[in-house]
């Protein structure tokens, strides 16, 4: 039939146009919009490119060439594409692809790059932030010394500080001419205030210029030891002495107490000669580490046998318990003799229409030991551990899962069902077969057609079901036996999440790694599945 | 040019998006950025928790007119504000100040992403537990506002004396026709916060201390007053009397108080509203202690900190000693949070609320939970051993692997 059509269409383009034909590419020329068509576009590419052009200079201020490259890039493709006449198939195109690329590709390759990465805590930032914040917790107020009344002034652009002591005394320094006493031109209430030669700095001016008055370390005297005054506020200052000195050249921290050497061995952190790190430290690029550690990490290994078991067994069982209960429910409520089906098919979709998580919660309420409604309602008083004991726990997940996931099993059946033609039931009746034959050879084999795919994304999700382990048991109950808190019904997701985010050390780089090889185990689950059921199509 | 209108109406918002997606990963200048020396007197961000804006408004404002410098006061989601502080000082994109809690500061500090602080003579005027908790190393990194900590709340109504012993308090609630007198929150996975009290009655901190604050060499848990307490832990669970019970989460204690059933309520400030709303006698008692000792629940001290790579350090620390600390700003605060004020001054003040005496009272006995990196490794086993014991597990054997799982854990690191 469809070959015909085609013929049809090919003899028409090489005729000349008929009245008909004529008279439909007019309506078709009008249905597209003709000069509003043309308007609305110009207003929307118009908005599109004012935002650009703040993009741009927004990005020009702050100096990201290569984003400002990349938007004056896609804002020139974007116009490009729309004022062509040539590009149809990219003006559908392109919506779709900007946004794969930034909510999809952008996510991979970011998620790529930070698995080679150190990135967690303690490796945080660059290294020049990690130096200077090491520098700044490393300067310590000189025990018992009294608050400074201080003034900043300036001379030819030097800032220098005008120090009054507790007892009165005004002296003035820089960071390289340590304090001498001056005669100060104007004090108000017992602070020096100004000295002639120096410009007094207003507060505004202070603020102004505060990455160069937080560097202003005052020497106390010629010994280096004596420590140095700063200002934190620029009207008060203290006597600060440092234990860390950083050697720019060498590339080395040394603790000044201790005479400890700490170097950048390549680990991200300064180093001693035994191991010991100061943090912060900063991000390096640490190639398959990661990677190796989520396999090897003597900590790991042992519950990660034991969850990733347990992940495929919640996968599978969810995904078989929700789509038979869901298709048992989808033929009983297709069968005509029942009546008010409509109402039961509302009840059914309840489950579904409440946020998992919320229900999660309702549920882990519910099956408390000693004050849930389980418990004291429908087992009378009884208590059953429901979450509490690690094969209660999973078989408690399992049922809870059930409940969220069949209404979607059962809306598609439902509709699978209903377009299953009434014929094959008529003819196989006539062949004498009976009701379950019929369903099991005949039924069954044409629903998994339709079927199958969202089989295989359901257990795509389930894999990685993080809202109801996490809200229902939180991976519990604990194995008290593993090193790391781990759980009885944790799956791989939820003790990615406990081993990467909680306590007070984040591993980001680590919890990539992770996130890629269950990306990577359930990616190749779904292309064997995928091209097996296409061995289904060849039923018919 | 046929092109449908739908599909120019979605290439117009996908261009938006994306546009605006990829400026802000690079532009958005809203933190510190280098407007320090073109804008007059340049732009304080301050990072808060949501309910708090309107307390600081009064305190930004009063600065702006004195300084010229604008403080712009943002509301953040309190569940999120450590993370998003940790991930985007780094980047420049982060604020100048923000607003956290002092158990966040081994965190921070090992990120290098806060800067210390000079509280310089005014130290002398804060509560001494906010200003050891706001010391890391020995450095001060927190300008404190608040202190926060747990304490029982007594149904008068049903008991009318406060008790004098943990028994007393059992003792007082049954007479008073009870089955389930005292009511604290546990849960499937324990909390050790809730269990503090009683735990440093028996004399066993979870780390001892130094000059420099709580030192992570000295693990403090397994000392013979840990086993003691385990011992009496599993006395009252659920092999023995019961009082404790890891099936009483947050809620079902909550309820159990508001419904009359229990009298007396192990819990914080967070909870006495809603007891009040539902019409409650409620008083405030220090923690009856099952020893004899005092029982020190953790205070938790809440306050501000300076971005380590904040352009306006100058400006911040001056708007924080100079404004936030004094008594106005730090009552405006309480109001806000109905939790006692850090500075010395107005907690006196706030203390005329014989709720907040309460608390004033139980914190004076309080010691700062710890803020180093090294609790992390104790909170993850800490709170499964005890729920075990109280549940009828071994407390000695429990007690005793508990310590060296924390101790493996502290020298893996």
């Amino acid at each position: 039939m469809s070959t015909t059509f085609d013929e049809d269409v090919e003899a028409e383009k090489a005729s000349p146009p008929t009245k008909r034909q004529k008279r439909a590419a007019r309506i078709a020329d009008a249905a597209s919009g003709g000069i509003r068509s043309i308007l609305v576009k110009l207003l929307l590419l118009g908005i599109v490119d004012a935002i650009a052009v703040y993009a741009i200079l927004v990005l020009a201020l702050s100096q990201e060439w290569l984003v400002l490259a990349v938007v004056v890039g896609v804002t020139a493709l974007v116009n490009w594409i729309y004022f062509s006449r040539r590009t149809l198939p990219a003006k559908y195109l392109t919506p779709g692809v900007i946004f794969l690329v930034l909510f999809q590709v952008f996510v991979l390759v970011y998620t790529g790059y930070v698995a080679f990465t150190n990135y967690g805590t303690g490796h945080n930032g660059t290294k020049e932030q990690a130096v200077s914040s090491l520098m700044a917790a490393s300067l310590e107020r000189v025990p018992d010394s009294p608050t400074y009344q201080v003034t900043v002034v300036d001379q030819l652009g030097t800032l220098g500080l005008l120090v009054t002591a507790p007892d009165g005394e005004a002296s003035l320094g820089t960071n390289d001419q340590p304090l001498q006493q001056v005669d100060p031109s104007d004090v108000e209430n017992g602070k020096a205030v100004a000295v002639d030669g120096w410009t007094t700095l207003q507060f505004s001016d202070v603020i102004a210029r505060t990455s160069e008055i937080t560097e202003l370390a005052v020497p106390f005297s010629d010994d280096p030891n004596d420590g140095a005054i700063r200002t934190p506020d620029g009207s008060s200052g203290y006597l600060y002495t440092s234990n860390l000195e950083y050697d720019e050249a060498a590339g080395t921290m040394t603790d000044l107490s201790t005479g400890t050497v700490y170097s950048d061995t390549g680990t991200g952190a300064f180093t001693a000669e035994d191991g010991t790190e100061i943090l912060p430290g900063w991000q390096i690029t640490v190639g398959f580490d990661n990677f190796v550690r989520a396999v090897t990490d003597s900590r790991l290994a042992g519950p990660l046998v034991y969850v990733t078991l347990w992940t495929f067994a919640f996968a599978l069982i969810s995904v078989a318990t929700t789509f038979f209960l869901g298709l048992f429910l989808a033929i009983v409520f297709n069968d005509m003799r029942m009546k008010g089906r409509r109402y039961y098919r509302v009840a059914m979709i309840i489950p579904y229409a409440i946020p998992s998580f919320l229900s999660a919660l309702v549920w882990a309420g519910m099956m408390n030991e000693s004050f849930g409604f389980i418990n004291q309602v429908i087992f009378g008083g009884a208590s059953i551990p429901w979450l509490t004991d690690p094969w209660m726990a999973k078989l408690s997940v399992l049922i809870v899962n059930l409940w969220l996931g069949f209404p979607y099993m059962f809306l598609i059946c439902t509709g699978a069902l209903q377009s299953i033609p009434e014929d094959v039931n008529e003819a196989s009746t006539v062949d004498g077969a009976s009701a379950w034959q019929t369903f099991r050879h005949i039924k069954l084999p044409l629903l998994l057609v339709s079927v199958a795919p969202l089989l295989i994304a359901s257990f795509a999700f389930n894999f990685n079901n993080f809202n109801v382990i996490y809200m229902l048991t939180n991976g519990g109950p604990r194995d008290t036996g593993a090193p790391i808190p781990v759980g009885f019904t944790d799956i791989l997701i939820s003790m990615v999440y406990k081993v990467a985010f909680t306590g007070q050390t984040r591993d980001y780089g680590l919890a990539a790694a992770y996130s890629i090889i269950i990306f990577i185990v359930v990616a190749v689950i779904s292309i064997i599945a995928f091209r097996r059921t296409k061995s289904l199509e060849e039923i018919n | 040019m046929r092109v449908n209108r739908k599909s120019l109406l979605a290439a117009g918002a996908v261009a938006v998006v994306a546009t605006l997606g990829l400026a802000s990963c690079a532009g958005g200048d809203s933190g510190s950025g280098d407007n320090g020396a073109s804008a007059e007197g340049g732009t304080l961000t301050v990072w808060v928790d949501a309910e708090r804006v309107d307390a600081l408004k009064g305190a930004a404002d009063a600065y702006t007119e004195e300084t010229g410098v604008e403080v712009e006061i943002v509301g953040k989601d309190n569940a999120t504000i450590k993370d998003d502080f940790i991930q985007q000082v780094p980047t420049g994109e982060g604020p100048d100040i923000t607003m956290g809690a002092h158990d966040w500061l081994g965190e921070l500090s090992t990120n290098g992403v806060v800067a210390p602080l000079e509280l310089g003579d005014s130290a002398a005027d804060y509560l001494p537990v906010a200003i050891d908790a706001a010391t890391y190393e020995g450095t001060v990194y927190m300008l404190p506002y608040a202190v926060e900590n747990i304490a029982v709340l007594r149904n008068a109504d049903l008991v009318a004396e406060a008790a004098t012993s943990f028994d007393d308090m059992i003792a007082k609630g049954k007479a008073a026709g009870l089955d389930q007198p005292f009511v604290v929150e546990q849960g499937a996975e324990g909390n050790p916060y809730h269990l503090y009290p009683f735990q440093t009655a028996f004399g066993a901190p979870v780390f001892g201390t130094n000059d420099e604050g709580y030192d992570p060499t000295d693990l403090q848990l397994g000392s013979e007053g840990g086993i003691e307490f385990a011992t009496w832990l599993g006395g009252q669970g659920k092999t023995g009397t019961g009082v404790f019970n890891t099936d009483i989460d947050g809620n079902i204690a909550k309820q159990a108080f508001l419904d009359g059933t229990a009298a007396f309520w192990l819990t914080g400030p967070w909870n006495v509203g809603s007891a009040l709303d539902a019409g409650l006698n409620v008083a405030i008692d220090t923690v009856p202690s099952p020893t004899g000792e005092a029982a020190s629940p953790f205070a938790g001290v809440k306050g501000f900190f300076v971005s380590s790579e904040s352009e306006n350090k100058v400006a911040a620390n001056d708007f924080l000693v100079n404004y936030i600390g004094t008594e106005d700003v730090q009552l405006d605060l309480f109001e806000a949070g109905n939790i006692l004020p850090a500075l010395s001054a107005a907690a006196e003040t706030a203390s005329s609320d014989p709720i907040i005496e309460g608390f004033a009272a139980v914190g004076a006995e309080a010691v700062p939970m710890p803020a180093i990196p090294a609790m992390g490794s104790v909170w993850q086993y800490w709170g499964i051993a005890e729920a075990s014991i109280i549940n009828g597990e071994d407390p000695t054997a429990t007690w005793e692997k508990l310590t060296a799982d924390v101790q493996a854990a502290i020298d893996a690191r």
